[in-house]
């Protein structure tokens, strides 16, 4: 696996070099400095800490598209004791960029369906770096009505940069499966619950992502364009992608202050990427302890609770017409 | 999710001893010099070549529905500057000049109208408003629409123009299409219908919710219609986009939509579709007896 270091990691990196080296000499020189070592192991918590507590809207996209950061398979294998992938849309390819299929957590049964990146060249070729084209929606589509059939819930996991912007996308009608997972997602009588792990990139999240809950990791991002394009068009220069990140409000913290997620999981400090076992731990006892809350609701109340939460998403001002008297008073 | 900031068409005025009063447009299809009067007359067609200009919403309106059945609906509902944008230029600012440019508060009107014996929930696009991008706004006056029209068991029309989502509103504007297709979800479920009108240009977020999911989808002659915007495709891709791309020709031929249709046919055509499709709830009961 590369050593992939994100350029306001390099601090720990630093530290990192250092204390390596440190215990090489102990080990050389046979020459006892467990207090110096552990003095620098502090140094290398708190010096994590501290970066991971003051994060910018940009940093944060940056830890989202980590290369080490877990993602949908990670997760599949971490967290369930069965996994059966289901295959294909029915209608034209089985697209690898969103996969899905019937999982087991925790003796639960349920659907997962979730966008899946690459980490080489090969699984990238394969998952198309996580861009799914419309095939990949109308799969998810088709799983989410078999689990809708068979009263399982459904569990969406969102780590993409967008839906695939290509002529065959549009050959096949990107807009059109996008509109259509939404529009079905509201009349499923079971279940949803959706959750960014990583990149939430604009309507290819959102087709797959209307739940009865909203969980966004806590370095997670979830925004309307990428930050590199809203700069190309507000600022003519993709550049000033940290400027966009900042002014879109796109961090888990940010979507949570206007309410447009549920909560925030909280990842290990120094990312999701650090330590992949405690975010997977994480991941399924929050998702479980939602599950466990929506299960309450009957199929009707399902749908019921989506549209109001949905619903109310917005914000304007109306100005009521004042009759105006028919005197002066 | 580009902005088309492209002019639709460029006037040029004529030397007055010439053409007293006269405003001619050059056609950006054709070349042609147009008499502007006669581009009215044919509801923005250019004579010359049948290009569609986009038309104003009471242009729109004149085209469509009966004479002085509009009644409008959420007239007063303004856009906020929530995430006290600052870009290149203030939200707020872009919508001040825009409402003074429109004369309108937002880039969508919505209301009821009849259209031949139909009445039906309308609702009109304007592209010139912040190119129709939607926002908080726009998603909730579809929204009420749509609800709206299922109280009242009115079918909806919707003319669709819009760039997408617009950016000025972050992730409230994404959530948007959520929300419409919600409200369409629960119009379709009750049994009514929904005919889509794309006109020039219909992208990104609008066409990715609301205006893909009629029952009968047109589109006019001329129109951009697509998920993504063709320099985007370009960038990502290096691939030549094929001849007629995202125009309505070609989606006809890859299965997006059920007709093309021209302007002077659209009212029509819709009252057709409404024939068959919109039955009024008396004439239900008479024929389940
Ligand atoms: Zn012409």
């Amino acid at each position: 696996m590369s050593t992939y270091t994100l350029p306001f990691e390099k601090p720990i990196l630093e530290l990192e070099t250092k204390l390596e080296e440190l215990q090489t000499f102990s080990e050389d020189q046979s020459i006892d400095v467990s207090v110096e070592i552990e003095r620098m192991q502090e140094k290398i918590r708190e010096t994590r800490s501290e970066i991971y507590s003051n994060l910018t809207a940009w940093q944060k996209v940056q830890i989202a598209r980590h290369p080490r950061r877990p993602y949908t398979q990670d997760y599949i294998e971490d967290i369930t004791s069965d996994f059966i992938e289901l295959h294909g849309d029915r209608l034209y390819a089985d697209d690898q960029a969103l996969i899905g299929g019937f999982v087991t957590i925790q003796g639960k049964r349920l659907m997962l369906i979730g966008t899946q990146k690459g980490r080489d060249t090969k699984s990238n070729l394969k998952c198309n770096f996580g861009c799914a084209y419309p095939e990949g929606y109308r799969k998810a589509l088709r799983l989410m009505r078999l689990a809708a059939k068979h009263n399982l819930p459904i569990i969406t996991l969102i780590d993409t940069p967008g839906a695939f912007p290509g002529i065959e996308s549009e050959e096949r009608h990107m807009a059109e499966a996008i509109a259509v997972n939404l529009r079905e997602m509201f009349s499923l009588p079971v279940p949803i619950i959706a959750i960014v792990i990583g990149e939430g990139g604009s309507g290819g999240a959102l087709g797959i992502g209307v739940g009865n809950r909203l969980l966004v990791l806590e370095h997670a991002y979830y925004s309307v364009i990428s930050p590199e394009g809203c700069a190309a068009i507000l600022w003519k220069d993709r550049a000033y992608a940290d400027k966009a990140a900042e002014a879109m409000k796109i961090t888990a913290q940010n979507l949570l202050a206007a309410k447009l997620v549920d909560a925030i999981i909280p990842e290990p400090i120094g990312g999701a990427h650090g330590d992949r076992k405690t975010m997977s731990a994480t991941l399924k006892r929050h998702l479980l302890k939602h599950l466990r809350r929506v299960e309450k609701l009957s199929p009707t109340e399902l749908k019921e609770d989506r549209y109001e939460k949905f619903r109310v998403m917005g914000e304007f001002r109306e100005q009521q017409l004042v009759p105006e008297p028919l005197l002066p008073s | 999710m580009a902005l088309f900031g492209k002019k639709n068409y460029s006037t040029v005025k004529v030397r007055k001893h010439d053409i007293p009063d006269g405003l001619w447009i050059k056609c950006v299809a054709c070349n042609e010099i147009i008499f502007k009067q006669e581009l009215d007359k044919a509801h923005g067609v250019c004579p010359k070549c049948d290009h569609h200009f986009q038309l104003s919403r009471k242009e729109r309106l004149d085209l469509l529905a009966e004479e002085d059945t509009f009644e409008e609906w959420d007239r007063e509902l303004y856009s906020v500057d929530t995430l006290g944008f600052t870009g290149s230029a203030s939200y707020a600012s872009k919508l001040e000049s825009n409402i003074k440019k429109t004369g309108y508060k937002e880039a969508v009107t919505c209301g009821q109208a009849h259209m031949g014996k139909h009445r039906v929930g309308m609702a009109i696009m304007d592209f010139r408003f912040l190119g129709a991008s939607m926002g908080s706004v726009v998603g909730e006056k579809i929204t009420r629409l749509f609800e709206r029209a299922m109280e009242k068991k009115l079918p909806a029309v919707i003319f669709s123009a819009s760039g997408g989502a617009r950016m000025y509103e972050g992730m409230l504007s994404l959530m948007q299409m959520a929300k419409t297709s919600g409200a369409v979800e629960r119009h379709h479920g009750a049994g009514l219908p929904y005919i889509s009108v794309l006109t020039h240009p219909t992208m990104a977020g609008v066409m990715a919710s609301y205006a893909t999911l009629g029952d009968v989808i047109i589109a006019e002659p001329d129109a951009l219609i697509g998920f993504a915007g063709p320099r985007v495709i370009k960038e990502t891709t290096q691939q030549d986009l094929p001849e007629g791309f995202q125009k309505p020709e070609f989606l006809l031929k890859h299965g997006l939509l059920d007709m093309v249709t021209h302007r002077k046919d659209l009212k029509q055509t819709i009252i057709g579709l409404l024939d068959y499709m919109n039955t009024p709830p008396q004439e239900q009961e008479e024929s389940s007896r």
